[in-house]
């Protein structure tokens, strides 16, 4: 099943008297469950395709449709309320709230979703303990190393159970162990919720792992291949 | 996770900032209360002063009275208006008096004279004339005595034991005349005055002038000029023609621009400092955002209405402006408590003026509530001015922008 369709997605700024065009034109669908790679030098375009994939940067033109629906041409209130019901973020920095406690980063989102307390908490545990950050819940991000920041990002990403989740170079901040470690847990969680996970990295380990991976350069898509893993 | 448990956590985020931000809002608003203490205590000696002294907090009299002070104009006291003065809640006391002028002679000099026919009881409880007997004693009830300044005294060259001539023209133009023993010197603090009173009892007054029974005013006391607006707002209800009702200010209005036209002064230096203040918090409000945009960017991006992220940096701006009013507040009650009660006392200069403006020479303090919550309320007026801007900058975040910070 279709989860995104794009369509002749473009992006072009303006500085000054130069236009340069970031995305050019990219078709393209990812399917329920993918666990797909969007790959390619820096500069490539691959993070603002994702910005314009999430809700987050719109597109100078083209269309980008989830469960039938233009994002873009929802009102910014919806797209705000979408973006939470639809679409989960892991971001390369983590940008976990830094006053909340671990437990709490996870159930926020659920909070703004509306979900009663009681489920929260379940659901809170539940996702703490599939990224194996259980004992951890009540810890504030300080005090938690990167790989384990980047495993509640995960969790949190997890909790409003969205249709995608779009990581933007999650490995960039890791060592090669923490790396590995959050990508066998990604992968476990792609399993077990059948959650779209899309990345974007030229991490070659992020490569390694995903079944699909588009190679990206000057906006275009130059390839796209698939793997059995 | 309640917005106010989070705005509330994100304050201590960096405790050093908010505690400074909250000690500068502290001592802004110990020094705001402190002058507008010391303000509000002086005009209240002053009131009291002027009020105490003479005039009354408040005057009953004719409405022709008001327009011509003659005693032509004077009125009977009747039991429907003294009804309405003793039911009027608030009023503690009140005096009746005959004013008129005559003149004043001694042997061979003569001069111009306010003659004040009081109840000496009455007027003692209301203006608290017996402290001002320098010489002699004080007026009883129908006493045919005279208290008279002395100054006026000096210049008419009398003395106690001695006699004084009154004459003028009483009610309807009827000839005032009569001869009166000196049975008191009165010393005013106010050099005004000693040129130019003689007391005598109400009913010797109403006989000199032939006008029986008969008051130029009626002499209205309250607790303190707090429950003035109260009681006028009753007497005036009541009060109708040919009688009217003045309160202190509406009969000196001198003393009121000088009261208004320090108070402009005081506002300057107090707005200086709430400016101080206010620059203050939204320094610390400017940082907490341009440190957090990113943060901010992420809470949008993951679902937040920026509505609510609005109203969350609402509660940190209300919180930051809180902490340091609320405790500079209670920091302020236990200092202007002890100088209330142990006002500071004046040297030199200034405490000659004030002597003789016939106010003791003390600085003095008010502990009028509205001195305590004027500054809260103008932290909270403050605050919400400056919490536009986090609002504004919530509503309008860019969050691919923000996400890039």
């Amino acid at each position: 099943m279709k989860v995104i369709e794009i369509r002749n997605l473009k992006k072009t700024y303006n500085t000054g008297e130069v236009k340069v065009k970031a995305v050019n034109g990219i078709s393209i669908d990812f399917e329920e469950g993918e666990f797909a790679a969007i790959v390619g030098p820096s500069g490539s375009g691959k993070t603002t395709f994702l910005n314009m994939l999430g809700g987050l940067d719109r597109p100078t033109s083209g269309e980008v449709v989830i469960g039938g629906a233009n994002v873009w041409e929802l009102s910014s209130r919806k797209l705000i309320d979408f973006r939470m019901n639809n679409i989960g973020f892991v971001f390369q920095a983590y940008n976990l709230i830094p006053v909340l406690t671990a437990g709490e980063n996870v159930e926020f989102i659920m909070q703004l979703q509306g979900m009663p307390k009681k489920e929260r908490g379940m659901r809170t545990k539940e996702l703490l303990e599939a990224v194996g950050l259980a004992d951890r819940i009540n810890s504030r991000p300080g005090k938690l190393s990167g790989g384990q920041q980047q495993r509640v990002a995960v969790a949190r990403a997890l909790a409003s159970r969205p249709k995608f989740i779009l990581a933007d170079e999650p490995t960039a901040n890791l060592d090669s162990k923490a790396t590995t470690s959050l990508l066998e847990m990604m992968a476990e969680m792609n399993k077990k919720y059948n959650t779209t996970f899309i990345f974007a990295t030229h991490d070659q380990r992020v490569m390694d792992k995903a079944r699909r991976i588009v190679s990206i350069e000057d906006g275009r898509i130059l390839s796209d291949e698939r793997f059995e893993r | 996770m309640k917005d106010v448990i989070l705005a509330w956590r994100n304050l201590w985020r960096n405790t050093r900032r908010t505690l400074i931000t909250s000690a500068s809002i502290f001592f802004g608003v110990i020094f705001s209360t402190l002058m507008t203490s010391m303000q509000y205590g002086s005009y209240d000696a002053m009131i009291d002063n002027i009020v105490k002294f003479y005039s009354g907090y408040a005057q009953i009299f004719t409405e022709e009275y008001h327009e011509n002070k003659t005693i032509n104009n004077s009125f009977e006291l009747g039991d429907a208006l003294m009804r309405i003065v003793e039911e009027t809640r608030g009023v503690t006391e009140y005096a009746p008096r005959l004013e008129y002028f005559a003149l004043a002679s001694s042997k061979e000099i003569t001069k111009g004279t306010l003659v004040i026919g009081i109840d000496p009881a009455q007027e003692n409880k209301v203006t608290g004339t017996k402290k001002w007997v320098h010489k002699g004693n004080y007026l009883t009830k129908n006493d045919k005595g005279v208290l008279v300044a002395i100054d006026l005294a000096r210049y008419l060259q009398v003395n106690i034991g001695d006699t004084l001539v009154l004459y003028g023209q009483g009610f309807h133009g009827v000839m005032a005349a009569g001869k009166y023993a000196v049975k008191g010197i009165l010393k005013f603090p106010s050099p005004e005055l000693n040129k130019q009173f003689v007391y005598m009892s109400i009913t010797n007054c109403q006989e000199l002038f032939s006008a029986e029974n008969r008051l130029t005013s009626l002499v209205i006391m309250v607790k303190d000029h707090y429950e003035l607006p109260g009681v006028m707002k009753q007497l005036k209800k009541k009060i109708t023609a040919p009688f009217m009702v003045m309160s202190w200010d509406e009969l000196q209005p001198e003393l009121v621009s000088m009261i208004e036209a320090d108070k402009a002064g005081g506002l300057v230096m107090k707005a200086i400092l709430y400016l101080l203040v206010g620059f203050g918090i939204f320094g610390t409000i400017l940082m907490m955002i341009s440190e957090r945009r990113r943060e901010l960017g992420v809470m949008v991006a993951i679902g937040m209405q920026k509505i609510k992220l609005g109203k969350l940096l609402f509660y940190e701006t209300l919180f930051i402006g809180s902490i340091g009013a609320v405790a500079g507040l209670v920091g302020s009650i236990p200092i202007i408590q002890y100088f209330f009660y142990n006002p500071i006392p004046l040297t030199g200069d200034a405490a000659q003026t004030m002597i003789e403006m016939g106010i003791e020479p003390f600085m003095y303090f008010s502990m009028a509530p509205f001195v305590f919550y004027s500054q809260a309320t103008t932290i909270f007026i403050i605050t919400l001015v400056i919490a536009i801007f986090p609002v504004y900058k919530a509503l309008t975040i860019k969050v691919n922008t923000a996400l890039r910070a």
